[in-house]
């Protein structure tokens, strides 16, 4: 059976089982729309927070950015796992004994103040509608890749899936489906990566495979890139060529964004108790670790094979693969010295080839010569990873429209009944907003995908952590810091990403920090702001004191209220 | 002292303890020290490089884990466990 085919059966597969399972796990109030009736346990909510925070990025773009960044891909691996222990340790046990809906809650409410809730809420829109937009971008690659239909076509289809679960389920469908759709993306990202391992180091566990020999040789794979990469003029793979310091910075500032994310957070209000919310972080990043340990294995051989496959051949002989890939524009050969063989180096005068990293995972199974029934598996895998991501921050949007303005500032007595309308049709219309976005992507996507990290870092973690760990911090102290962090923060990515104020060269970087490792200093600025202008102002009132001594307690976490 | 400021207490110990290991694993065996450490090996890989893309990882779902028991041991001897 051709791959196309394959594709068909196994992504109409998976599809009909999140359908049914949203049918099944559709919500009748608010509280199960917004944190799934808290009952969820601490295992599939570890499954689902998982699927919900790996995207299409992780799944699909991941790998093939550090397959051409080796050393400095480590950014990602440890900037988004590291995440999870300040998620587990500072944030989620406290927001969950806190007990509300939503991120922009906890602001409004420990900071008492409706100006600061509004912050949260307009940061939370943006971050959200950045990333989703990402999303249906990576939906509709992969159909049109794979099932040969228009790019736009494949948006719509992803728009009307998620559409479905996401309106009719609420933060409950929406969970259980994400169980689900760990299952599909996991598989499918192992199996081809424990079949390339064997063929390429005799070793079935990738983690191992990759500091493994090369199967029939006496050389270690990673010293045997390390030497092609330096042939062919590249940067030592193990090396890398960043600067430290900027290693550093957006290693911390995707970390810290990464605890800052609400539909991440709001993962957590859907447990029992305190100690699920703890044991469920952990149980994340656990599964969240198995792809994240396997990804820069993938990295490894897919490199390997493609120079392998590519450096110095015929251009008349390469795979079907290669031509397929082609035709979409995102491998692109041009033969300079005209000698039909391809040239692939680091100096850009004589380099002949160019690839698109976001192939790689895609193309990665079709250059090991994988069966047809895995390369479709990979298809369906990414398919689930940006569905669910798309649907846990669609969540996010409509419960930031339908709770924290609508309930909490525009119509206080609003029904359970209407608010849950109301939830309902602000999903309808984010799932049209991100659709349109998905089909007309505006060329800063990228862009703003970094900004988005840098804004989430810069903005609610400060706010979140001082919110917990200084009784003292006031209103004062935390909005200041929330808005001169999102400030700087923009000033610093519309300098150096978009030349706004004249200048913005990389030479020109403080301190030769790059704008997507500026977010750390954006949340340090606000940290500093926050503290400094607390100790001037007047003290939280003695009932929001009482808040937090509260929250630090961990017994009698009570159910989500409003 | 409080009791719950006692509880608090120990539980700012444990964040300060984990939350050194985590920075230690990452931002310094992963970054700074990383070509120091990449002159020794484990395998087929470097150790520094290693930290970076593997070592980091593992450590860091450990530490989740451990404090998950720490906690849990925390929340009975104070009796917040309900």
């Amino acid at each position: 059976m051709t791959v196309q085919i394959w594709t068909y059966i196994i992504v109409v597969a998976t599809f009909t089982l999140y359908i049914g399972i949203a049918i099944w796990a559709r919500a009748g109030s608010t509280k199960e729309f917004y944190v799934a009736g808290g009952g969820v346990s601490p295992l599939a909510n570890g499954l689902a927070t998982a699927a919900d925070w790996m995207s299409a990025a992780s799944f699909l773009g991941m790998a093939g950015l550090i397959s051409f960044n080796g050393y400095d891909g480590s950014v990602y691996l440890m900037g988004w796992t590291g995440g999870y222990v300040l998620l587990a340790l500072l944030l989620a046990p406290y927001l969950r004994k806190f007990g509300k809906f939503t991120v922009p809650d906890f602001i409004g409410d420990r900071y008492y103040s409706n100006i600061a809730r509004t912050v949260a809420v307009i940061c939370a829109l943006i971050v959200s509608f950045t990333y989703v937009a990402g999303q249906m971008r990576g939906v509709g690659l992969v159909f049109s890749r794979f099932l040969e239909v228009d790019i736009n076509t494949g948006v719509f289809i992803g728009m009307i899936i998620v559409l479905f679960y996401a309106v009719l389920g609420g933060m409950k469908g929406i969970t259980y489906t994400q169980v689900a759709q760990y299952c599909v993306l996991i598989f499918a990202f192992m199996v081809p990566a424990i079949f390339i391992s064997i063929q390429m180091t005799g070793n079935p566990i990738p983690q191992l495979g990759m500091g493994g020999k090369v199967t029939g040789e006496s050389v270690y794979l990673l010293d045997k890139l390390d030497g092609l990469s330096t042939d062919l003029g590249f940067a030592a793979y193990t090396n890398g060529s960043k600067s430290l310091i900027d290693i550093f910075f957006i290693t911390a500032a995707l970390m810290v964004g990464t605890a800052g994310l609400p539909h991440v957070i709001v993962r957590f209000f859907t447990v029992p108790k305190v100690k699920d919310a703890r044991k469920s972080a952990g149980y994340a990043l656990l599964f969240i670790a198995i792809l994240y340990t396997t990804a820069p294995a993938i990295s490894v051989f897919a490199r390997t094979n493609l120079i392998d496959t590519v450096s110095e051949k015929e251009y008349s002989e390469m795979p079907a693969w290669f031509s397929k890939w082609e035709t979409t524009g995102l491998i692109t050969f041009d033969d300079k010295n005209s000698d039909g063989k391809i040239q692939y180096v680091a100096d850009e005068t004589i380099n002949e080839l160019t690839v698109d990293p976001d192939i790689m995972v895609l193309a990665n199974p079709e250059i090991a010569k994988l069966p047809n029934w895995v390369i479709a598996l990979v298809a369906a895998g990414g398919l689930a990873a940006a569905l669910s991501t798309a649907a846990g921050l669609l969540l996010v949007i409509s419960t930031s429209v339908s709770h924290d303005l609508i309930k909490k500032q525009l119509k206080p007595d609003i029904s359970d009944k209407s608010e849950l309308i109301a939830a309902r049709l602000s999903a309808v219309v984010a799932v049209v907003i991100a659709g349109y976005f998905g089909i007309n992507p505006p060329d800063f996507v990228a862009a703003t995908v970094a900004l988005a990290f840098g804004l989430a870092a810069a903005s609610f973690f400060p706010a979140i952590i001082l919110g917990i760990f200084d009784k003292r911090m006031n209103k004062e102290g935390a909005i200041a810091g929330m808005v001169v962090g999102i400030l700087s923060m923009l000033f610093y990515m519309l300098k150096f990403k978009f030349q706004w104020f004249g200048g913005g060269t990389e030479a020109e970087w403080w301190f030769g920090i790059s704008p997507e490792g500026f977010g750390t200093v954006a949340m340090l600025i606000n940290f500093i702001f926050s503290i400094i202008i607390s100790k001037f102002t007047p003290p939280p009132p003695a009932e929001v004191q009482e808040i937090v001594e509260n929250i630090r307690i961990p017994s009698n976490a009570g159910d989500a209220t409003h | 002292m409080e009791k719950h400021k006692k509880y608090w207490r120990e539980n700012l110990k444990y964040l300060a303890i984990l939350l050194a290991i985590w920075f230690l694993v990452s931002y310094v065996f992963g970054i700074i020290l990383v070509e120091q450490l990449n002159t020794i090996r484990l395998g087929g890989f470097k150790l520094g490089f290693w930290f970076a893309q593997q070592g980091s990882i593992y450590v860091f779902v450990i530490l989740i884990f451990v404090y998950v028991r720490l906690m849990n041991k925390l929340d009975k001897k104070y009796g917040y466990d309900t």
